[in-house]
């Protein structure tokens, strides 16, 4: 720090005091996540842009993670634990699945990552997570975490650097709020993911962090159906 | 029931260099219900003989995932089968974790012989009183390997263990020629028929006592069903069955890698053990 | 209003003791309220940036060979583009201290496998795995490694290209360049590739001397000499020192 009586410019390269460098162990890589659910569907969308400040990493990173053949996780945030936290839930699942001589099901890693996250919790993962899938009754669910493990069931979120930009219009279009005179049809796997693309839509207008393109995964009994959509690139 | 002065520990050689307490749990692996194991050029199959210790408790288990390209069967004490394979999940796991990919199959057993090994070297041990059959496909192909109580484990093209399993490498061996270019279906069924070799006149193969799993190109470890089973046994059913007792009895049931078996040569005794003065 | 007079006794020393130069380590450290183990935070001799894409058949990656001690161009021969076997190649950017002992952490790891003598050679993939875990597990103890790597190679015969930074964030793509590089020639090499997305050894090894050129005139911290290794089927070529082709007659137009 140079003083305030030196109206001189600072250069760092210049500086006769020794250089410090602040490191910091996290960092915001962007990203925004959505899932809706229906009664016996889930959507889950990611967009694909991988960043740091105004560097753009890859236009072209999966941030959605298949944990099993009904339950998909989805994650935006600090990156480099998102690799650390989705490896280790891997471990997890083949571990419970070993031990159990079951797969595991979506509550079961709903908690599971919560308790996880708790864990770190004085040294958290920095990640939005949105984790869905099926219930035990084949109904869509969607959990959504902070970063050191507060959860919670939900029929609709979105997350991640634009999830304060885009859940009040999810609460507009799928929960129906401040809507008057409609009636509250049960969602189809169409309308959701209509929904879903115009979100993003609406997410990359604003947010430098969202863009580039989505990827999407329809979960139902049947298994999860993948496809991909193009945002704007700039 | 001692059978001479050196096989008080694992440690004790005997003068004829040998390490009785290890042959012994060697033979462990005799009592255990015989299992199979053969490869064709793209898979791995394991057929194991199930046992329930008494009319009143289940099956015992015989066929282990280990991870998507690895399962073992086992023959001789399901306890000691049970911490290795929990070994063999943790390695498969760990490497996975750090390199992204599959541990080949030879540096898992290398791993899990070394493992073994140390049972044998203290005092404070004793050797693991099971034998594995390790059915895995990796970069390498598909692989079949023996292990031993003793740590030593083999790489087979087939193998059969366990009780009256002689039978079922006599199978193995006169037709290990068809085995390479075998289809799935085909190598199974070969499995079955080595297998209930190994079945006195009176018994037969069903699909409560049968165990299959298998591996191959584009396929994870697979354990069947019991209506998966009972589709491969109605392809061997009917086939004559070769005279299964007679080979048991003109054979030594003892494994070709253990001189210490009912037939084989005992220790001399020596007169003196060692001279101290 | 007024600036407050220093006190008499200001930086010097307290009756009975040593006299306090301002700004060492030595002050630091008597000063320290806690025994604290204080890490590496800052890296100190440097290398810039690393540039790298994936052609048709194979991968390419490229750095200069200075070494820079804050501003100063202090070694010039500091080589980091290597060979790690027949289908992997790095290139680190950085801390070369660092650099130097993750190169020696691998080549131990390297040796060791080769001691098992089973044939089998590490991957690109894995090794990428293996790095990403490395710098994670350092950056966790708040004792970074503070570089950028880049991992070329052929995974089973596809080119592959990825990277890890100093927090173990990584990924992959078919272009990467990191450090000042990552800002100024990485739009430029996107671009060429937008425009003719198949480019063979030869174009993309003309497009990386380009970048090395554009950043020789823009990075201060950059160095008119280079290596360039390329991995493909006909396997690891490491090519250099190369020299930049510069022309600073253009530098009269610049007003």
């Amino acid at each position: 720090m140079h003083s305030v009586m030196d109206s001189r410019p600072f250069f760092e390269d210049y500086s006769v005091k020794p250089m410090q460098r602040q490191f910091s162990p996290y960092a915001d890589n962007g990203g925004s996540i959505i899932a809706i659910s229906g009664n016996d569907f889930v959507v889950i969308g990611a967009d694909t842009r991988l960043s740091s400040g105004y560097s753009i990493y890859t236009r072209d990173q999966n941030k959605l993670f298949k944990l099993s053949d009904t339950t998909v996780l989805g994650c935006s945030g600090c990156w480099c634990d998102t690799l650390s936290l989705t490896r280790i839930l891997n471990a997890r699942m083949q571990m419970y699945e070993q031990e159990h001589n079951k797969k595991m099901s979506t509550p079961a890693c709903a908690q599971m990552l919560s308790t996880m996250l708790y864990y770190k919790r004085f040294f958290p993962y920095y990640i939005s997570n949105i984790l869905v899938g099926l219930d035990s009754e084949g109904k869509g669910c969607v959990y959504s975490y902070d970063p050191i493990g507060h959860t919670e069931r939900s029929s609709y979120r979105a997350g991640g650097s634009a999830g304060a930009l885009l859940q009040p219009l999810l609460d507009n279009q799928v929960g129906m709020k401040n809507m008057q005179n409609v009636q509250n049809e049960p969602l189809t796997i169409e309308r959701a993911v209509g929904i879903l693309k115009d979100t993003f839509i609406s997410a990359a207008e604003r947010d430098i962090y969202t863009g580039d393109s989505i990827k999407i995964n329809v979960i139902t009994k049947d298994g999860i159906k993948e496809d991909t959509f193009e945002l704007r690139k700039d | 029931m001692f059978r001479n002065q050196y096989d008080s520990d694992v440690t004790v050689w005997s003068p004829q260099g040998r390490l009785h307490q290890v042959e012994y749990a060697m033979e462990a692996v005799n009592q255990g219900s015989a299992t199979v194991g053969l490869k064709s050029q793209t898979h791995a199959v394991l057929i194991a003989l199930k046992r329930a210790s008494s009319e009143l408790s289940a099956y015992q288990k015989k066929v282990i995932n280990v991870d998507d390209h690895v399962g073992i069967t086992i023959s001789g004490l399901t306890a000691d089968a049970r911490i290795l394979s929990r070994y063999m999940r943790t390695e498969c796991l760990n490497y996975k974790y750090s390199h992204d990919t599959y541990l080949p199959l030879n540096r898992l057993i290398s791993q899990l012989g070394n493992k073994m090994q140390i049972c044998t070297q203290r005092y404070d041990r004793r050797p693991y009183g099971v034998g594995l059959l390790v059915a895995g496909y990796d970069d390498q192909g598909a692989h079949i390997f023996q292990t031993c109580p003793s740590a030593n484990f083999y790489d087979c093209k087939a193998m059969s263990i366990g009780s009256r399993s002689q039978s079922a490498r006599t199978y193995l061996e006169k037709h290990l020629d068809e085995f390479k270019n075998a289809s799935l279906e085909e190598i199974i069924k070969h499995g079955l028929r080595a297998l209930r070799d190994t079945l006195p006149p009176e018994n037969d193969l069903n699909n409560k006592n049968v165990s299959i799993g298998y591996v191959g190109k584009g396929q994870s470890f697979k354990i069947l069903n019991e209506n998966e089973i009972s589709s491969f046994l109605t392809l061997i059913t009917g086939e004559e069955r070769r005279g299964a007792a007679a080979s048991a009895s003109d054979q030594p049931p003892a494994a070709r890698d253990d001189p210490s078996g009912d037939e084989g040569p005992r220790d001399p005794v020596p007169a003196v053990a060692m001279d101290t003065e | 209003m007024f600036q407050e007079a220093p006190s008499f006794w200001q930086n010097g020393p307290a009756p009975g003791s040593f006299y306090n130069f301002p700004n060492t380590t030595f002050n630091q450290l008597q000063n320290s309220a806690s025994d604290a183990f204080k890490h590496s935070q800052s890296p100190v001799t440097t290398a810039t940036s690393i540039v790298a894409l994936v052609y048709d058949a194979g991968v390419i990656i490229a750095g200069d060979i200075l070494g820079s001690y804050g501003s100063l161009a202090r070694y010039r021969n500091c080589s980091r583009v290597l060979k790690v076997n027949n289908n992997i190649i790095l290139g680190a950017g950085g801390d070369y201290g660092d650099f130097q002992y993750v190169k020696a952490l691998l080549n131990q790891k390297i040796i060791d496998e080769e001691c098992l003598d089973d044939g089998l050679k590490l991957k690109p993939k894995s090794l990428h795995c293996w790095l990403t875990r490395i710098m994670y597990n350092r950056r966790s103890k708040f004792d970074p490694f503070w570089n950028n790597f880049v991992v070329g190679g052929l995974q089973d015969g596809v080119p592959f290209l990825g990277t890890v930074d100093k927090l173990g964030t990584a990924y992959e793509d078919k272009i990467i360049c990191t450090g000042y590089g990552a800002h100024i020639v990485t739009p430029m090499i996107r671009a060429a590739l937008d425009k003719n997305p198949n480019i063979n050894k030869a174009e993309a090894k003309a497009l990386v001397l380009k970048a090395m050129e554009v950043l020789y005139y823009r990075d201060a911290r950059s160095y008119p000499k280079f290596e360039i290794a390329t991995l493909d089927q006909d396997g690891v070529e490491i090519a250099g020192p190369i020299d930049v082709s510069q022309n600073w007659e253009i530098a009269h137009f610049v007003r």
